[in-house]
């Protein structure tokens, strides 16, 4: 199998606070892994790291064999590892229709013409409505970002990130925050990611975990504390202890 | 939610309609601009005030492309129109008496000046970007006034004498070539900033403003979007002063002063940010309710001027713009 992206060692310090714990962690092309922890394990940080939005104090990033451990956070998105955020980071005076062709028009390189409209590229518009197909957002694609309700601004968070064509995902929580009842929604979006995308979710629903994922780390703070397949991890007794709790019983 | 149950070539017709539609050319953008046209033939004895206008709105229109497309607020944007004033003079007096080749050259210099300082403007946030350029304005203004040989200093620069527009047309006391030369530079620069917003590249200025991090998130290089876009608008703003230069044969330090800039902030308040009319409409009110002012209480003009800014603050502008037309309806409600 191809490796898609890998940790060496990563460490992270705050001052006197070890926030990434010599995390070595290695995603297969392809692959739909998950990475579960209580708050304050470490998790945000561990993605801030992966993106560029903080170096790491030491340690070193590979994505698909290029060492990025340095690498600007504009050229990993080009290399394609693209994130999500927990809270929802959008253009709220765009449309999802334009904010989507903004990240497709970033992906085929047509970001920087001046002259030309946005939607004058007929391959801009085909990625950006086959998003937005896929998401369910077509009917409110020309609405404001702001104004629509907080279940399709989370499938938004999602779509924009896969407009600009990862060839890894990070998901932060694609869940927070939505009702019960509306997850369907997002599980089917994910569903539908091509095979070859490799994704890695973190999330607090364990239901969420457990449908999507193949392979779950578990992280407690800041380190490793295992890696395995769903089972293995939802029977591991650390696990139950540190994360699920007395819940796991159920 | 399978893909199939859309049709695909209708959905990318109704995007491509939707995105086409925010970027299509309105009535009253025509509307506007033949107004402008028509006021060269209706309002010669307004000539002087409205280059004056046309020039302030050029340099609001710079501020514009910062603060309404890119979310950077400069309390020193003055500094590049202020060069771009000593500039233009300094090419005509020693050289380049060609008003048109001197815009470009000036344009050139200002964007040199934008380009170095916008490293200096972008690294800091709100706060500090506004003390930033704060100080580059009063810097520039200072140097000025220590360059008395080169700017004429307090007494300002004598001696400006551009040449023939084109070749052909002299500069008028009445100041008709100015104001049409004024009016049409303008206009090519506003046309070229209308297509330039609506571009990929500035929906990604937009984006920066809206979302910064999110921006980043997608790939988007933000520093060097805002360094671009600050970099025209210096050139934007040089080339307006430029235009003060050439079509007044003069240059003081008041192009650099501070109040320059702040007045400028408050013409786009007054018109509004982020849609490039503001600019121009702001100017067009601004001067005229100065002159106006001016007429009647030569000595207390600012004051008043102050006074409607408060009011102007404090009921917002869509409630001022929003009366006539509240007011409107609620008569062909009546009839």
């Amino acid at each position: 199998m191809t490796v898609a992206l890998r940790t060496h060692n990563l460490i992270r310090r705050f001052g006197g606070l070890v926030a990434t714990n010599d995390v070595s962690i290695t995603l297969e092309q392809g692959a739909r892994h998950a990475l579960i922890g209580p708050n304050g394990a470490g998790k945000t940080t561990l993605i801030n790291l992966l993106t560029g939005v903080i170096p790491p104090t030491s340690g070193r990033i590979e994505l698909e064999g290029e060492d990025i451990t340095n690498a600007s956070r504009a050229h990993r998105v080009e290399r394609g590892l693209v994130r999500t955020f927990q809270i929802n980071q959008l253009f709220p005076n765009f449309t999802p229709l334009q904010s989507v062709c903004l990240a497709a028009s970033r992906r085929l390189g047509l970001d920087r013409n001046l002259w030309r409209g946005i939607g004058s590229d007929k391959r801009v518009l085909d990625s950006a409505i086959d998003v937005l197909e896929r998401f369910d957002l077509i009917d409110v694609m020309t609405s404001k970002v702001s104004a629509l309700p907080y279940g399709k601004q989370r499938l938004l968070e999602i779509a924009v990130a896969i407009a600009c064509g990862p060839r890894v995902l990070l998901l932060d929580e694609p869940a927070a925050g939505v009702p019960e009842g509306e997850r369907g929604e997002i599980m089917a979006g994910l569903a539908q990611l091509p095979a070859d995308v490799t994704v890695l979710l973190i999330e607090h629903d364990m239901d969420l975990v457990f449908r999507f994922a193949s392979r779950i780390s578990v992280l407690v703070q800041g380190g490793l504390l295992l890696e395995g397949s769903v089972d293995e991890v939802a029977n591991d007794p650390r696990v139950k202890e540190v994360y699920l709790g007395e819940e796991a019983h159920g | 939610m399978s893909a199939t149950k859309y049709d695909r070539a209708a959905n990318i017709a109704r995007a491509e309609a939707a995105l086409h539609d925010v970027a299509k050319i309105k009535r009253a953008e025509i509307v506007f601009w033949l107004a402008a046209l028509a006021s060269v033939f209706f309002l010669q004895d307004q000539y002087l005030l409205l280059n004056e206008v046309a020039i302030t709105g050029l340099f609001a229109l710079s501020l514009d492309l910062i603060l309404g497309y890119g979310g950077i607020v400069s309390l020193g944007h003055a500094a590049f129109f202020g060069v771009g004033c000593y500039a233009a003079g300094l090419l005509t007096k020693y050289g380049v008496q060609d008003p048109i080749i001197g815009l470009f050259i000036v344009a050139a210099i200002t964007a040199a000046l934008g380009f170095a300082t916008s490293f200096l403007v972008l690294r800091g946030t709100d706060l500090t970007r506004i003390m930033v350029t704060l100080a580059v304005g009063v810097l520039l203004g200072e140097l000025a006034n220590r360059l008395p040989r080169l700017t004429g200093g307090a007494d300002g620069m004598q001696g400006i004498d551009p040449g023939l527009l084109l070749g052909r047309f002299e500069f008028d006391i009445f100041g008709q070539v100015a104001y049409i030369y004024s009016l049409i530079v303008l206009f090519v620069l506003f046309v070229i900033a209308r297509r330039f917003v609506f571009s990929p590249f500035g929906w990604s200025i937009r984006a920066v403003k809206e979302n910064q991090l999110r921006t980043s998130a997608i790939g988007i290089p933000v520093t060097g979007r805002l360094v671009v876009v600050y970099t025209v608008a210096a050139a934007y703003a040089g080339v307006a002063g430029a235009l003060l230069t050439q079509t007044t044969s003069f240059a003081s330090l008041d192009v650099l002063a501070f109040h320059r800039s702040a007045d400028l902030l408050l013409i786009l308040i007054i018109g509004g940010t982020g849609y490039l009319y503001g600019g121009i409409i702001g100017a067009l009110l601004f001067k005229i309710v100065q002159d106006a002012i001016a007429t009647f209480t030569p000595e207390y003009w600012e004051f008043w001027i102050g006074l409607i800014l408060v009011a102007f603050v404090l009921i917002g502008r869509e409630r001022i713009i929003g009366a006539p037309m509240w007011i409107w309806r609620r008569l062909r409600g009546a009839a």
